[in-house]
């Protein structure tokens, strides 16, 4: 299938420089650890619950190692000489450290051997767990049945868990596919996971642990009525990118905004912290079975969507490699792009035809996420209803993988529940109608969106070439994503990375990504 | 005629005070919920509603409905406060500040608090501007800061002393539940705690802000939509020479 008559040597020679940036980025994130994942693999031990100064227990125990400079040979090894010392749980050891009865540096050293059998037992658990997650996934889906692409993906933002499970079941029964949670504001920046289920939020709902249960069993009870697998949806992103996923996990969320460049531009987070904890992140998601979702569409929210289409393709080019160096499949890979282009544009719709045609072809087993007009979007509800036709109609015809759902309302506030109910109302009506337009059609050669199609790639593959040999890091320093510069010392959680010492160990990323080497299948 | 001391909604015909409205009602679909909603436009001061369209949402109900309006207002003892100033062109504004501020201005801009939409601080300042209308960024004599989004006002205030403003623009697209306001007050608090309040031209702007509303919470000017990157500009440069801050 292909309609744009794009040069395969300029694909793949994109591709082999995408191949280089992240083998470049994954030297330097196999050399170091940050608080978070080292939080993040103490969840997956059992460890859960806050202090009595609602200090969650994975940041008392890591704050601890941290403290006394024992985070450079990771929370695996002290957990474990702290179990073979004294006996007890993760759980146990944790409170005890919390009332600072225990002190995980001033215990005798055991063996390493019997320290890593320890962990590893225990480890083992929780992958096994993770395992049975996913095959119940699997079992729903094929009991229930599942929409079909593109996935209808709505979002809830009320700020009250409750209030979103009522509105998530109501859309669910609109024909939603997949309900996604915003996080309320400003959580991305927090350096902890908040505890408990939560009724307060700004623009959104806390991400905790117990909010991602109320919401699974909500949509499992949702898609039992609708007699459709409705999938879960959060946000893996900010200062606790690999907590949430292992919450993500171990809840059976189905999918995950997972970019480090997002945060690194839109959040000011640290390019280290971030680009280390991602790695973590998407480790757990792929084995978990998690779809992820980049976020290359916000780019256009800064940048112009024309001129700076090929920065799209080209991170799009940079998050499927550091992805699948991570273990994701391919059709996990939820790579990420807008239709963002001035609606003034004369044949506007053509060139966002180009773009998202384009993406089709160049990452074919992708389920792209396709995200709608947000940029020009006016407060003229009645045109901005058309702007989402207009995008439903392009995402139809390239046959897109999971469409957000833009909403009439948009950069008025978040969605009324009937804006959610018009926006399906909108979609359904469109993919069922031009269901297979798509097919119908080829390109003129040569053509408007042929030639579109094929300069964007031009510029993609010109400007991989830079960052192969600029590397990521400076590329990102020089403001070539998204128009937005950020020093690599610079942003928020610097503190939290530090290089491992020769005696560190992660038993998940040895359990989860299937022994040596990076992008191993884990799936049978 | 129009009478302008009695105005109504028009529709197809004058005075008909056709309305349309939109709306979800907390009640399962039915016949029930039909008639609430008729009777809750009623109550809005609404005749003949009458309910073109319902739909079951899963225990709501969604209504369109038309009606005509009873209310009208008197158009002649409308006052809305403006900002009061000639907008210049990008050249033009240049050109004033070679001629009456003979120095370079500084511009820090934000988008305060909890929004994360730099829409339109992006339109204001950014190089590119907004549909056809350069930013700040771009105009000669202005050295312009965009910090972008989620900015705490304290960090505002920190970069404004760091870089001398000569004024700030706030923006605020989309906050929940009025937050807006708390925030847009605790930035002049921390300016005048600051002592720098007077010193500055401060501005605010939104799909919420009015110019009213934003000279009570004690900002030189507020501008809603549709503001262009010179409207601001002409504001500031000629805020700056009128108080002698040059």
């Amino acid at each position: 299938m292909t309609k744009l008559n794009l040069d395969p040597k300029l694909i793949q020679s994109s591709r082999n420089s995408a191949k280089k940036i992240a083998e470049d980025v994954q030297k330097f994130i196999d050399l170091h650890t940050t608080t978070s994942t080292e939080r993040a693999i103490v969840r997956l031990l059992g460890v859960d619950g806050v202090d009595d100064m609602d200090r969650p227990l994975p940041n008392v125990l890591i704050d601890n190692i941290k403290e006394g400079k024992g985070l450079e040979r990771g929370i695996s090894y002290w957990l474990g000489n702290a179990m073979v010392q004294t006996g007890l749980s993760p759980q146990q050891i944790a409170e005890r450290v919390s009332r600072k009865e225990l002190d995980l540096l001033r215990l005798p050293a055991a063996r390493e051997e019997k320290i890593r059998e320890t962990i590893y037992a225990l480890a083992e658990e929780a992958v096994e767990k993770i395992v049975r997650n996913r095959e119940k996934r699997e079992e729903l889906i094929s009991i229930l049945g599942e929409g079909t692409e593109p996935y209808l993906y709505v979002i809830v933002a009320t700020g009250n868990i409750y209030e979103d499970v009522k509105q998530a079941k109501s859309a669910a029964h609109q024909g939603a596919d997949i309900i996604a949670v915003i996080r309320t504001t400003g959580q991305s920046l927090l350096d902890y996971v908040p505890y408990g289920p939560t009724t307060e939020g700004f623009g959104g709902t806390y991400a905790t642990q117990e909010n991602f249960r109320i919401m699974r069993q909500a949509l499992d009870e949702a898609g039992q009525e609708v007699g459709r697998y409705i999938r879960l949806c959060n946000y893996c992103s900010g200062l606790c990118m690999p907590e949430i996923a292992a919450m993500g996990a171990m809840e059976r969320l189905d999918m995950m905004l997972n970019d480090a460049l997002y945060g690194i531009l839109f959040r000011d987070i640290n390019m280290q912290r971030t680009l280390v904890d991602q790695f973590f992140s998407r480790v757990i998601n792929g084995f978990a079975g998690i779809i992820i979702n980049t976020g290359e569409d916000n780019y256009l929210t800064t940048a112009d969507a024309v001129e700076e289409a090929h920065t799209v393709l080209a991170s799009q080019f940079i998050n499927e490699q550091l992805a699948l160096k991570a273990g994701l499949e391919e059709e996990q890979i939820g790579l990420g792009h807008a239709f963002e282009m001035d609606p003034d544009i004369e044949n506007g719709f053509l060139l966002e035809l180009a773009q998202a045609q384009m993406a089709r072809e160049i990452f074919p087993n992708s389920p792209l996420k396709y995200m709608p007009p947000t940029k020009y979007m006016t407060g003229n509800i009645f045109k901005g209803y058309l702007q989402n036709a207009m995008f439903n109609l392009a995402s139809i015809m390239t046959r897109q993988g999971i469409q957000l759902l833009g909403m009439l309302t948009e950069a008025i506030h978040t969605p009324h529940i009937h804006d959610r109910y018009l926006a399906i109302e909108n979609a359904k009506y469109i993919f069922n109608n031009a269901r297979n337009l798509g097919d119908e059609i080829t390109f003129k050669e040569g053509g408007l969106i042929q030639t579109r199609a094929q300069e964007v790639l031009k510029r993609a593959e010109r400007l991989l070439k830079e960052i192969e040999k600029e590397g990521l890091f400076s590329t990102i320093e020089k403001g070539k994503f998204g128009g937005v510069k950020r020093a690599k010392n610079g942003g928020k959680g610097l503190d939290g990375v530090v290089k491992k010492d020769s005696g560190y160990f992660n038993p998940f990323i040895d359990l989860m990504l299937g022994g040596e080497g990076h992008g191993g299948s884990h799936k049978g | 005629m129009v009478d302008l001391t009695r105005v109504k909604p028009y529709g197809d015909t004058l005075n008909d005070g056709m309305v349309q409205l939109s709306f979800t009602l907390p009640l399962p679909y039915g016949e029930e919920a039909k008639e609430a909603a008729r009777q809750l436009v009623m109550k809005m001061g609404i005749e003949e509603p009458s309910v073109v369209y319902s739909k079951d949402l899963a225990g709501f109900t969604y209504f369109i409905v038309y009606g005509r309006a009873v209310h009208t207002v008197d158009y002649t003892k409308i006052k809305v406060p403006k900002v009061e100033v000639d907008t210049m062109t990008k050249e033009e504004v240049e050109e004033y500040i070679r001629e009456n501020i003979k120095r370079n201005i500084v511009v820090v801009g934000a988008c305060t608090g909890t929004d994360a939409h730099t829409v339109g601080i992006d339109a204001i300042m950014n190089m590119k501007g907004y549909a056809g209308h350069f930013g700040l960024e771009r105009y000669e004599g202005i050295e312009a800061h965009n910090l972008g989004s989620q900015v705490p006002n304290e960090e505002l205030v920190a970069k404004a002393l760091e870089v001398d403003a000569d004024a700030i623009l706030v923006s605020q697209v989309v906050t929940e539940k009025n937050a807006h306001i708390p925030n847009l007050t605790e930035l002049v608090e921390l300016l005048e705690a600051e002592g720098i309040r007077d010193k500055l031209v401060l501005v605010c702007g939104g799909p919420r802000i009015s110019h009213e509303l934003a000279k009570e919470l004690g900002y030189d000017a507020g501008f809603g939509p549709g503001t262009f990157a010179e409207d601001v500009a002409s504001f500031i440069v000629t805020e700056m020479v009128s108080r002698k801050l040059v």
